[in-house]
């Protein structure tokens, strides 16, 4: 504070223990690193939202709220929302119901790798490649049915492509094995030596899953849900390609593109993205306290 | 000790399960391929006759030399700036505490949470708005939001797990930032920064929904041309589509191969899971 109060040379004292002081909290060169990355993604992620926000707030005509009050109001864009839940919340809840099981049979497994890099193959290859595969595989003429029709499950080719069923397929194709790689790793995350204890002390499969596994693993499976909830929620190239993009497929990114990039309205985009995000944050808050309700305790327990 | 019926029939149907997924899925893959290499493939099991031609007409109709030179374009300079910006950053992440830490692991951590097409449309519209939308500046651009936060999070635990003292024996012995960083960090990052980018350079060659948000008719990659090729369906031979699509998947293959010699499958997905 002394310094403050000689006149000679009053820059540079105060800089240099101001730049002591900054190195002692931990800004120093080292910390400016990240400067670069940090503001590519203020800069490409952050305005953006900010800049959608305020945009969306800007109608081409009416009020400030006209987007909104238009989206809700007109059920072409407001049924998009409860269509797009129709989609992603059973596919979620499906990927997640299978992904669980399998995952505590495959943690057993030695040689895991084989199952895992098959797994990977759908992930990798995006949803536009599994779309493109699922038009000639689950069409009428297709691998698929032909061999239900041999088999005589069925007496005329179902039909699984355009309509509400190909995107579901479509997102189990792709989402199981995000939501079963995610969950496996939160499992193998949990030291056995907890399940041997219990076993040791008589605990039957149910029990050390219940009293040991379920409240280990909830935190990672609520985050599972959220992740694998987000994904689905966004469907896109899917709902389009082996969906019915006018009717039961025509999901909210579907709505969003459309008002940017077909009848050029920005402000309405940027407000169907706006709800897009509100929607899933929704759903993710729902779970994360629904999770708090069923199980209070450490956020990450039981990792590493 | 016998496990009992139930377990067994348990276990049986799980596997069962696991055995029906990756039989639909190699199918669904062998049903494109086959078909790319059909002369005519309608009603019954397999088609008539084989031929290769449809990989010369797909190549010329889609112009897939132009695409796939715009593709390793896009995703090489990508892959590049995503390590020039993400190692740097995921250094001072690991080796510094400061205040508002918190906060930038959040903006980090955000795009990769968030799921592309709800950021990528606003996102679009700036770059539209600042007339990057539609070049490959755009698309490069696009790519790196999610890109440079994975590849943060992936070299956070691996620079963590080097110890510090190693740097600070070779600055007691009188080595400069840059001697530091050439002779010391370098070799010891390398396994960990190939790793992070060929991870990135496997999501990028298959990241449709940023690249289709802000590529224009001259900056498409290879999964956007493939996406406008399967939407107009009907204009174009399907066997032509689904060269394409071989064409698509080889390229991807061959990076994600090369990729699991150095990582584990599981880290292509569970990102989330280093940052707790």
């Amino acid at each position: 504070m002394s310094t403050l109060a000689t006149s000679a040379a009053p820059s540079r004292h105060p800089a240099l223990s101001l730049r002591s002081r900054l190195a002692a909290s931990g800004l120093d060169a080292v910390t400016l690193l990240l400067l670069p990355a940090a503001l590519l993604l203020v800069a490409l992620f952050i305005y953006p939202f900010v800049y959608g926000f305020v945009l969306s707030f800007e109608p081409k005509q009416g009020g400030m709220f006209a987007n909104y009050q238009r989206f809700f109001s007109d059920p072409y864009f407001a049924n998009t929302v409860w269509t797009t839940m129709k989609i992603a919340l059973p596919v979620t809840v499906l990927n997640l119901a299978l992904a669980l099981p399998i995952a505590f049979r495959v943690r057993l497994l030695r040689r895991q790798r084989l199952l895992t890099t098959f797994l990977v193959l759908p992930i990798t290859l995006g949803t536009v490649l599994v779309a493109e595969g699922m038009l000639f595989y689950f069409g009428p003429q297709g691998w698929f049915n032909r061999t239900l029709l041999t088999l005589g499950l069925i007496s005329q080719p179902v039909r699984l492509v355009h309509n509400y069923w190909g995107v579901l397929i479509s997102l189990v194709i792709t989402g199981f094995p995000f939501t079963f790689l995610l969950t496996l790793s939160y499992i193998t995350g949990i030291d056995p030596s907890l399940e041997q204890a219990a076993a040791t002390l008589g605990a039957k499969p149910a029990a050390r899953f219940r009293h040991i596994f379920w409240p280990l693993l909830l935190p990672g499976l609520a985050i599972t849900f959220c992740l694998s909830f987000v994904q689905a929620y966004s469907v896109f190239p899917s709902a389009v390609l082996v969906g019915e993009p006018a009717a039961a497929t025509r999901v909210i990114s579907i709505a969003a593109y459309q008002s940017a990039f077909e009848d050029y309205d920005y402000a309405m985009a940027s407000a169907i993205a706006m709800i897009m995000a509100a929607t899933q944050l929704v759903v993710v808050l729902i779970v994360f306290a629904a999770r708090s309700l069923v199980y209070r305790g450490p956020v990450a327990s039981g990792k590493g | 000790m016998n496990r009992s019926l139930t377990e067994r029939l348990w276990g049986t149907a799980l596997w069962f399960l696991v055995g029906f997924f990756i039989l639909n899925l190699i199918a669904l893959i062998a049903t494109v391929i086959t078909s790319s290499f059909a002369t005519r493939w309608l009603g019954t099991w397999l088609p008539a006759d084989f031929t290769t031609r449809w990989y010369f007409s797909a190549w010329d109709e889609f112009q897939l030399g132009d695409v796939l030179t715009v593709t390793f374009e896009v995703v090489f300079a990508v892959v590049l700036l995503a390590g020039l910006l993400g190692v740097p950053a995921a250094y001072a992440m690991a080796r510094r505490e400061f205040p508002g830490k918190k906060l930038v692991t959040l903006l980090f951590l955000l795009p990769l949470l968030v799921p592309p097409i709800t950021y990528g449309i606003p996102m679009a519209t700036v770059l539209y708005k600042t007339g990057l939308g539609g070049t490959m500046a755009g698309v490069v651009l696009a790519n790196l939001v999610p890109t440079v936060p994975f590849v943060i999070l992936v070299m956070i635990p691996f620079i963590e797990q080097i110890d510090p003292r190693i740097e600070a024996a070779a600055r007691v012995f009188g080595a400069g930032t840059l001697r530091l960083f050439t002779h010391v960090l370098l070799p010891i990052l390398t396994p960990g920064v190939l790793a992070a980018l060929l991870l990135v350079l496997v999501r990028t060659i298959g990241m449709f929904e940023l690249t289709f948000l802000t590529a224009g008719p001259t900056s498409q990659t290879l999964v956007v041309a493939l996406y406008y090729a399967v939407f107009a369906a009907g204009v174009r031979a399907v066997q032509s589509i689904d060269a394409m699509a071989v064409i698509y998947m080889a390229t991807t293959l061959v990076w994600l191969l090369i990729a699991l010699r150095f990582v584990n499958p599981t880290q292509i997905v569970a990102r989330a899971k280093q940052v707790h």
